[in-house]
């Protein structure tokens, strides 16, 4: 596959879940050749987890696993079979990074850590990522992003300021950390270039999702301020909400950034005077009179659709933006589509459904979306022999004593 | 970058570009070296002042760009190439050049010159409408969080357009959308509809993505604050409910209904909103008579998938943080000395990559123009006084 920028990369992904799989997902994007090694004996959770085609469930029939797995060939190996290590030996070899998310030590189990990968590849480069990072007195505390987002502070930081706590949606925080694992890799890679030598790459979920809150930690260690959620709100801009428009839960955002913007939108709405109404003239004024403001565009806003809000808007140079639902991002949103951000595949049990481009394009070597989230145990045969060297003989041999599995 | 090692030069306006963000600040002053969004994503950096519409500002960048080996910039799509600076003429000083714009929408598109700001992102990208409470508008994270998704995609596509570059030789332009990296955050949401025609929506405190049958609730008031438990399925979730109750039990809480749920087969997927409600009620009494840390500890000890809903108080005095050494002691001119300066996340063979403190705008104009580009102390006498530099 010529043209992709990681074409000759070889990736043994150990991973499961969110994070881990989608780091892998945006090598396997543009080229990388990628194993995602797992087993049947305990399926992993998002292939149990929903949506199932027609809403039956099925290891191979969830789309939640699948859209973190194209473009990545499966495996599935019994880990703790006698003969497992007959295949993990070759597949060793063959890569150049071996990725993984499991509990601290699990590697180490099946004879996986790092210092075992370099006795029979010095070269090696590693990621390991887990929920606390690899050291520490919580290293092995089990738990999912689900309950990470309120460690992190990300559900403290979200809702409403008279209610509690509400979070962003699902385990938020594995999606902090994809694209600072993808950057750790290519790093170490580009050191392996240049020097010949391997990398043992640890990372933290929590200390990711950190890095998305950083100000928030600044803000509490210089000024001793514990930062609050406060539903919309914004220190500069005022107005700045999400407005209910016309129809069943829709909703259009505005941030307003300035006075001259302020009368823009006073402008577009039919309010004119409202721009020169004295306790609106300023943001410190604005911000004293938000309730009131955030009433007067509810008024208007309510009588139009959310698209036909950001239209208006948009063209009067005003930022705002639909919240937009799973329909509207694939159904409605002519932006995506334009840039081919959601690719069909067909997959062989949930049939043709749609996976996501990364979302970045490089101008040479574009991602290209070829195949969909493998079937567990979908490409035994061709990783086996065609990748790994066993003759026909030795693949039998290991699937009749349930090696694979 | 600037903390994997890069040597990363901040280009910006003499005078300092007004802050894409403002707030919060040290000490509230209004002085944008003192504004902590920018100290702490402009860490590991240097910084230089420039005025790129200017022509003797052009000519310097350009030889600038000629020693680069990346030029990022998030400026509107065409702006850089307006001024004569867009990849197609920067690439012709540099062959090799690697070019990251990142914008709202992409390079191209109908979308493409819409105003946006961080809210208007998190709407589009589809996060707001699944987070929050369902009788209230969607919700964003109440520190801005869509532009850190586009700089984190923007980081990545750099690095492997990079690693090309060294195999290949080639560069590139690489064209981030930050629209595009917030529905990265979504999960199942658009795969919801795509196979089932179901429209996911927030649900507060409840779980919502994993069952259409019932709410789950996640979020669960204590003695002094909150904690995160949800009612697990699968091999592991059981166990961690099944020690839940036996710690209820132990502190004289029986429930009838609970200790008779056979947490193993337990069907999460189905179980009837009415299960959920009668489930909640002892649980929800027992965390009441609770505080976080009290819950927080004993969930631990017993192997229960508890997690607080920590603030920045209590993120600050985590003991798995301080253990890692995440936290770093930043001296800054102005601020003084940051003892818990949030690191960075990389650790590469067992070393943390180290902070350095955000530069102090223009504080390496002369390390940079005079002693690495070689412009005498004549011409940047002139440059400055011509408010170029």
């Amino acid at each position: 596959m010529a043209g992709n920028a990681l074409t000759g990369v070889k990736v043994a992904d150990f991973t499961w879940s969110v994070a881990g799989p989608l780091t892998v997902k945006f090598l396997a994007d543009h080229g990388a050749e990628v194993i995602h090694i797992e087993s049947s004996t305990r399926p992993e959770l998002l292939r149990v987890l929903p949506p199932f085609r027609d809403g039956k469930p099925g290891i191979n029939r969830s789309a939640y696993n699948a859209c973190l797995n194209n473009n990545k060939y499966g495996l599935s190996l019994d880990m703790n079979h006698p003969r497992a290590k007959e295949v993990l030996h070759r597949l060793i070899h063959w890569a150049d990074v071996v990725t993984e998310n499991f509990s601290p030590g699990v590697m180490a189990k099946w004879g996986l850590s790092y210092e075992d990968l370099v006795k029979i590849k010095p070269e090696m480069i590693m990621f390991s990522t887990s929920q606390m990072g690899q050291t520490g007195p919580r290293a092995k505390v089990a738990a999912y992003g689900t309950q990470l987002v309120s460690l992190a502070g990300f559900t403290y930081l979200t809702g409403w300021a008279d209610r509690d706590p509400t979070g962003p949606y699902g385990p938020y925080t594995d999606t902090t950390l994809p694209h600072i694992g993808v950057a750790a890799i290519m790093t170490a890679l580009i050191h392996r270039c240049r020097t010949g030598k391997g990398t043992y790459i640890e990372i933290s979920q929590f200390e990711t999702a950190l890095n998305f809150i950083s100000p928030v930690l600044l803000d509490y260690a210089i000024n001793h301020r514990v930062a609050t959620r406060n539903g919309n709100r914004c220190v500069d801009s005022v107005p700045h909400g999400v407005y209910r428009c016309r129809g069943e839960d829709r909703w259009c955002a505005i941030a307003i950034f300035s006075d001259e913007e302020w009368g823009r939108l006073c402008q577009v709405m039919g309010r004119p005077e409202l721009a020169t109404v004295p306790q609106f003239g300023s943001l410190q004024l604005r911000r004293e009179n938000e309730d009131e403001i955030d009433r007067l565009i509810s008024e208007w806003t309510a009588e139009r659709s959310a698209e036909e809000v950001m239209r208006i808007l948009q063209n009067a140079g005003i930022a705002a933006g639909v919240a937009q639902t799973g329909q509207d991002l694939l159904e409605n949103d002519p932006q995506l589509a334009h840039r081919r951000f959601f690719q069909k595949l067909r997959h062989k049990e949930i049939g043709k459904h749609y996976y996501e481009a990364p979302p970045f394009r490089l101008s040479k070597t574009p991602c290209e979306l070829t195949t969909p989230g493998p079937r567990m145990g979908e490409h035994n045969e061709y990783v086996c022999k065609k990748i790994l060297g066993f003759s026909d003989k030795e693949y039998n041999d290991l699937m009749t004593d349930s090696v694979l599995r | 970058m600037g903390d994997l090692g890069c040597d990363v030069i901040q280009v910006e306006k003499p005078g300092g570009d007004p802050p894409l963000i403002l707030g919060p600040f040290d000490h509230d002053s209004l002085d944008p070296q003192k504004n902590l969004f920018w100290l702490a994503y402009n860490t590991n950096k240097r910084s230089i002042t420039l005025d790129i519409e200017k022509p003797d500002g052009k000519k310097i960048f350009k030889r600038l760009v000629q020693k680069a080996d990346v030029v990022l910039e998030s400026f509107s799509p065409g702006y850089m190439a307006g001024l004569g600076l867009g990849y197609e003429e920067l690439s012709k000083v540099n062959p090799n050049l690697v070019m990251t714009s990142i914008t709202p929408f992409g390079q191209s598109g109908p979308y493409r010159d819409f105003k946006a700001s961080d809210l208007t992102l998190w709407c589009l990208g589809g996060m707001a409408y699944v987070s929050g409470d369902p009788d209230r508008a969607p919700v964003q994270v109440s520190s801005p969080q869509a532009y850190l998704h586009g700089g984190a995609a923007a980081a990545a596509a750099t690095l492997i357009a990079l690693y090309y570059r060294e195999i290949a030789g080639e560069g590139q332009w690489i064209d981030v959308s930050i629209q595009e990296a917030v529905v990265h955050t979504l999960m199942n949401v658009v795969q919801f509809w795509d196979l089932c025609g179901i429209v996911l929506k927030r649900s507060g405190a409840f779980r919502t993505g994993l069952s259409t049958a019932a709410n789950q609730r996640l979020i669960w008031r204590c003695q002094d604050g909150y904690v995160n438990f949800p009612i697990y399925a699968t091999a592991g979730g059981a166990q961690s409910n099944a020690k839940l109750v036996r710690w209820m039990e132990s502190e004289g809480i029986r429930d009838e209904y609970l200790s008779s749920i056979q947490w193993e087969v337990f069907d999460l997927s189905s179980a009837s909103q009415d299960q959920f409600d009668r489930v909640e009620g002892s649980i929800a009494r027992f965390f009441k008579s609770h505080t976080m840390d009290e819950l927080y500890q004993g969930a631990i000890e017993r192997g229960i998938m508890l997690y607080p809903v920590y603030g920045a108080k209590e993120i600050r005095e985590d003991p798995q943080l301080m253990a890692r050494g995440f936290w770093s002691n930043v001296d800054h001119p102005e601020l003084g000395e940051v003892s818990f300066f949030p690191g960075s996340p990389f650790v590469f063979s067992g070393e943390r990559q180290n902070i350095h403190r955000a530069p102090l705008i223009a504080e390496h104009n002369r390390d940079i123009y005079c002693a690495e580009l070689g412009i005498s102390e004549e011409e940047f006498v002139t440059l400055k006084e011509g408010g170029v530099i």
